[in-house]
């Protein structure tokens, strides 16, 4: 609850403060210590197991279980990286930077609000939150051409989305036996579904497919993604892409986990075409901003194997959907912040930057390693786990073996970055980085690989939360 | 405790060496601390078999089920002495050779080291397969960065294949992971498995790992990177490449693969078998259309490889006794050839038989040394491969796993008398007939090259005449193997 009530109040003060002060690093500053606040804030009700600050009756609308707490620190613990690396550059895209940091926030807000929804509405609500400062967002970049289409397609697409959404809602309301939004209540058991049901069911999937750019929704994720500002999509792909994912993953386990029959070859299907499509179009792009976007679809069909095995037994679906979220948003992160400092966004932008910027190149060399899951980086295991969740279910074999294929296909674009780094020559690049960036992205580098050979740490913590 | 320090000190010293600038500073560096990790692992043959410092075993991932577990049985001992004698022999035979950015380039290798011992002595799957990786990734940087023309494509496609290769191997780890008793990674788990996995599943999770080792070892059809990757890669690196790496190949044919899914592999083995006799084959035809040496002893690899795995898939003492010691020889003598490979081509810029002739004359200790290291490539008796390749035919021939044995046996032959012809071609159109314009002025080696070809030519004629104690040591290993593979 705190998280909620915090993100929406440093919202209001981000805004006033860009109206108030001329000084643009005091905004930023600001916007750096508010997202600290914000997570210190989620781990005291994290770790107090009952709000220490406010303590309000949400009439069991929302509830705060310690997995969406966490997702939560994950996605507050993100964007304070994202800040620290990236604050400068959110200022240069245009005149009122402290209206962009009081969007990141009220995003946040959305984001705590799907991380902790008990009731569809709330669902709804935290979607719409998340989604429309995002519509601003995109568009920022006023006078880009590509920046206004790729804020409109998103308004249109998300709107549209949002509507079937809505209708999936009414669905289920009235397939539900009580007439009740309340997600413990929508569920039908083992019952047999009635058409009321599957429809509504099918139109959740539909809709939440398209906010995680699951195939084959996933068409409006190239353009935004490479139409907003570069800074923005780092943070589109990231805190939002997973907030949207644990909307997903907590309807089905919740809700939908005792139909699983009725909708496990449909999820399976769509992470067949999610993994088919992410992958092979992101061979074919030519701009790396353009191949994260496709890399992103492509680790969307990754995490959607925690939905396969919502059913187990054990907590290894949530386990690693959180070590998923976390090591897919550093390692993100860390590239976009990177990418933004270059002016080339082609592949051979990255031409000899291992001479020109040697500790850019090895940590962008970490975080690419990572997405593509190599041993001894925190992708590592966030795909061990994945992969285990869905031999867990005893089925889909054939669609492991698919997705370790695709996978293996990731490899080759990851690779060409690394390729063009180090194996090419490039026209010197006059790079300007502070120390302070370096730094923060060596400690950034740092986690992956101690996360990488040390799973433990994380997994001792997700265990000891989760299983209590 | 041995196990732990062969892997940390190539590990922790290379990754000393990313910092250390001057090039000559690096090479002693690494000199230095290969010959301190080759006095490691002969200190570890002169233990007895049972002792504790042979093994080691910490928490690493206890909510996994898995342990930083390592131990040094007779398979591992003798594979990380291959690996401990081959990394100063390639050091002090590539001493003149000047690299950019030599620090890097020597700390790659040793990481490469220590990521090569790592598969050799884990006991644990999860800790297996993350060397397993360990090893690849710098020896791609290695062949990337300081590789030929044509080593981005090359090393590239090398990269994909043998990815892929560990990702199918991954599934069945975790497969396998899934359905042990206790929910470990541990080699004994996994050997306690075989009964309890169905007869069909044991037929596609041999696939998983099949395809993986194979794609390593080469086998026909997974070999496609391995002539491109030879011959773009830096020497140096190309021997650990043919050396070692295709011995983790082997290894976990015979460690991770045959004793662990004994159905699988008996039911595939004639399948897998006949793989081996078409590449051995087809690559012993390759190699003697070859114009380019580097190519020439790139299949001539790929031929050898194919025999080993044969005899593995033959499941009888004398066949797996063969195979212990002739990756040991293998390795050895692949590496000596890619020394004459490397001197040749240093000295006179060119690697085309057909640009060569006459070097004899010139340099007459390269040719001798050559010619003993061919003829033991030609596995011809008192060189090591004699008796290497004599049990794996004889094993081969007395199999019970299959009922083709004869068959293979021929075959098998037939490629031995095909290596005889394009290794003695290859002498006799490289150092006899006449000198030309290229050779003319051609110098013979330095001594420091010598040397190391001495010693390698030692090593074969020792093993050679007096191959016991290399059998010794992995007797138990073998037996152990075997009863789990014949389990029927």
């Amino acid at each position: 609850m705190n998280a909620i009530i915090f993100s929406a109040v440093w919202g209001v003060v981000m805004m006033f403060s860009g109206a108030f002060s001329k000084n643009k690093s005091l905004v930023r500053y600001l916007a750096i210590i508010g997202s600290a606040l914000l997570l210190l804030v989620n781990i005291a009700d994290l770790t107090s197991q009952g709000s220490p600050f406010f303590q309000i009756d949400t009439k069991n609308m929302l509830v705060f279980k310690v997995f969406g707490l966490l997702i939560n620190c994950v996605a507050f613990g993100s964007t304070l990286i994202y800040f620290l690396l990236s604050s400068k550059d959110i200022e240069e895209v245009g005149p009122n930077s402290g209206d962009y940091f009081a969007l990141i926030f009220f995003v946040l807000c959305g984001v705590s609000i799907t991380t902790s929804y008990n009731n569809l509405l709330m669902l709804f609500i935290g979607i719409e939150i998340l989604s429309i400062p995002l519509y601003i967002l995109t568009g920022s970049s006023k006078r880009n051409l590509k920046s206004n289409e790729a804020a409109l397609k998103y308004f249109l697409m998300g709107a549209f989305s949002t509507g079937i959404m809505l209708l999936g809602i009414a669905f289920l309301y009235g397939a539900s036996k009580t007439g009740s939004f309340f997600i413990d209540e929508i569920g039908i058991g083992k019952a047999p579904a009635s058409p009321l049901f599957v429809v509504g069911l099918l139109l959740m999937i539909v809709s939440l497919s398209f906010k995680v750019s699951a195939a084959p929704f996933h068409f409006w994720t190239p353009d935004v993604y490479d139409g907003s500002p570069t800074v923005f999509t780092s943070f589109m792909a990231t805190v939002v892409k997973g907030a949207a994912f644990v909307a997903f993953i907590r309807l089905f386990a919740d809700s939908f986990v005792d139909a699983q029959p009725q909708w496990e070859l449909i999820i399976a299907i769509i992470i067949a075409a999610t993994l088919f499509i992410g992958n092979i179009t992101a061979v074919f792009q030519q701009s790396v901003k353009r191949m994260l976007a496709y890399s992103s679809i492509a680790q969307v069909g990754f995490m959607l194997f925690a939905i396969l095995g919502v059913g187990a037994k054990t907590n290894t679906a949530q386990e690693g959907i959180v070590l998923y979220i976390a090591a897919y948003s550093l390692a993100t992160i860390g590239i976009f912040a990177i990418l933004i400092k270059l002016k080339d966004h082609s592949f051979d932008g990255f031409n000899g930057l291992a001479k020109q910027q040697p500790l850019l190149a090895a940590t962008n060399t970490v975080f690419l390693l990572s997405l593509a899951g190599i041993p001894l980086t925190a992708g590592f295991f966030a795909k061990y786990y994945m992969l285990s969740t869905a031999l867990q279910t005893g089925k889909f074999f054939w669609l492991v073996i698919f997705a370790v294929l695709c996978a293996a296909v990731s490899v080759y674009y990851y690779f060409r970055v690394i390729q063009a780094m180090y194996f090419k020559e490039g026209e010197p690049q006059q790079i300007e980085v502070s120390t302070g960036f370096k730094s923060l992205l060596v400690i950034v580098a740092f986690a992956i690989v101690v996360l990488g050979v040390f799973p433990q740490l994380l997994i001792n913590l997700l265990s000891s939360i989760l299983y209590f | 405790m041995i196990p732990v320090l062969l892997i940390a000190i190539p590990l922790l010293s290379g990754l000393v060496g990313f910092f250390i600038k001057n090039g000559d500073n690096a090479k002693k560096w690494s000199l230095f601390i290969s010959l301190a990790t080759l006095a490691v692992s002969v200190y570890g043959l002169t233990l007895d078999k049972a002792s504790a410092a042979l093994h080691f075993e910490a928490e690493w991932i206890p909510s996994l089920g898995s342990k930083f577990s390592v131990a040094l049985d007779g398979m591992s001992q003798i594979l990380s002495l291959l690996t401990a004698i081959s990394f100063p022999i390639i050091f002090i035979a590539t001493y003149n050779k000047e690299y950019k950015t030599p620090g890097k380039f020597y700390a790659l290798m040793l990481l490469s080291q220590a990521g090569l011992i790592g598969v050799f002595v884990s006991v644990d799957a999860l800790l297996f397969y993350f060397f397993w990786e360990l090893a690849l990734i710098p020896v791609y940087f290695l062949s990337s960065i300081w590789g030929g023309e044509k080593r981005i494509q090359a090393t590239f496609k090398f990269f994909i294949y043998t990815f892929v290769g560990s990702l199918l191997m991954l599934v069945g780890i975790i497969y396998l992971y899934a359905h042990t008793a206790d929910h470990s990674f541990s080699l004994q788990s996994f050997y306690k498995l075989k009964s309890a996995i169905s007869g069909k599943d044991q037929s596609w999770l041999f696939w998983l790992f099949f395809i993986a080792f194979a794609i390593k070892m080469p086998i026909f059809p997974f070999h496609t990177w391995q002539p491109d990757t030879y011959e773009q890669s830096p020497t140096a690196v190309t021997m650990v490449l043919s050396g070692v790496m295709v011995k983790m190949g082997l290894f976990g044919l015979i460690r991770w693969l045959a004793p662990v899914i004994p159905g699988g592999t008996w039911l595939w083995g004639d399948t897998a078998s006949a793989l081996c006799i078409i590449g051995m084959i087809y690559a012993s035809l390759s190699a003697i259309q070859q114009d380019d040496l580097k190519r020439l002893v790139a299949y001539s690899s790929i031929a050898h490889i194919g025999l080993m795995c044969l005899a593995v898939f033959a499941t009888t003492e004398t066949g797996l006794q063969g195979v212990m010691i002739q990756m040991f020889n293998h390795g050895i003598n692949i590496i000596a050839l890619w020394i004459v490979v490397e001197l040749i081509e240093r000295q006179l810029g060119t690697r085309k038989i057909s640009e060569l002739g006459g070097l004899a004359q010139k340099a007459p200790s390269l040719a001798i040394l050559l010619v003993i290291v061919s003829l033991a490539n030609v596995a011809l008796p008192l060189t090591n491969a004699f008796v290497g390749e004599f049990l794996m035919f004889s094993g081969i021939y007395t199999s019970t796993a299959t009922t083709y044995n004869v068959v293979f046996t021929v075959t098998a032959g037939i490629s031995i008398i095909l290596s005889a012809v394009y290794m003695l071609n290859m002498i006799q159109k490289v150092f006899f007939g006449n000198t030309n314009a290229l050779t003319e002025n051609a110098k013979d080696i330095k001594w420091n090259e010598k040397a190391i070809l001495a010693v390698i030519v030692i090593m074969i004629v020792v093993v050679g005449v007096f191959p016991q104690p290399a059998l010794e040591l992995t007797k138990t290993t073998v037996h152990a193997i075997l009863e789990k593979m014949n389990y029927k």
